[in-house]
């Protein structure tokens, strides 16, 4: 499992629009890299990355190696109430991982 | 002294600066949005594609795309793509949002293998396409370091 970061307002209004961070502790090998023997370094990113709120779906995204490593994404959500917000990030070489974070909406 | 003196020259110098053609998007560039946008042509507007015009370290730019939409469910921003012209991919990232993100705003990091210039992409739900191209000056470029 990699170290993942999520950051959101702990306790967000109903209605309100808040900011979701996702970081993900992931070297984004981009493919195109030689080793110090001169050797193209295989591929080995996250290519998928999606955030479901109850089921579901918030924001996806597909990623590329032009995305630096520790992938960090930032998007917006209209709170839609208390529940649970999954994320789910699959990558090269079968790479998957899932959070969850309970929503408190007052 | 002629008739055009150093100074008028030098403005004209500033002028053609000034006037040189906004965004012309580069061919590499122009084939990948027309990959993406099919027979629509994107239109520029409403998005806005922010990074710094000058970045030291291209292994980690940040950059942020915002859409001008109500993003309700009758009017929002359905995708948000980003190329760029001189990585070894043209694609960086795609985006799918809906009305459910109540604003679209997106931002992540990015490596730019040099200067060169970047597009940002929305598709709206009414099938329009809006774009804003950027020219980035990169001084320390990603993949250098094996």
């Amino acid at each position: 499992m990699a170290r993942s970061l999520i950051h959101l307002p702990a306790n967000p209004r109903r209605g309100e629009v808040v900011e979701i961070r996702v970081t993900l502790a992931h070297a984004m090998e981009t493919g195109y890299r030689p080793d110090s023997e001169g050797r193209l370094q295989p591929r080995n990113i996250v290519t998928q990355f999606s955030c479901h709120f109850e089921g579901q779906p918030v924001f996806e995204a597909q990623l590329y190696p032009a995305i630096a490593a520790n992938p960090y994404l930032a998007f917006s959500w209209r709170v839609a109430g208390s529940g649970s917000l999954s994320f789910r990030w699959e990558g090269d070489n079968g790479f998957v991982q899932a959070e969850t974070v309970a929503v408190q909406a007052t | 002294m002629s008739t055009i003196g150093r100074r008028s020259l030098l403005a004209a110098g500033a002028l053609s600066l000034l006037l040189r053609p906004a965004h012309a998007l580069s061919p590499e560039l122009q084939a990948a949005v027309r990959a993406w946008a099919g027979a629509t042509l994107p239109r520029e507007g409403r998005v806005l594609l922010d990074i710094a015009p000058l970045v030291e370290n291209g292994n980690a730019v940040p950059i942020r795309i915002t859409v001008d939409s109500p993003m309700t469910a009758a009017a929002f921003v359905q995708e948000i793509v980003v190329f760029n012209e001189r990585n070894p991919q043209r694609d960086v990232a795609r985006f799918t949002l809906g009305p459910v993100n109540g604003r679209a705003d997106v931002a992540t990091r990015i490596r730019l293998a040099t200067s060169q210039q970047l597009v940002a992409l929305a598709r709206l739900n009414d099938g329009s396409l809006w774009s804003h191209t950027v020219d980035v000056v990169v001084t320390l470029a990603a993949c250098i370091e094996g």
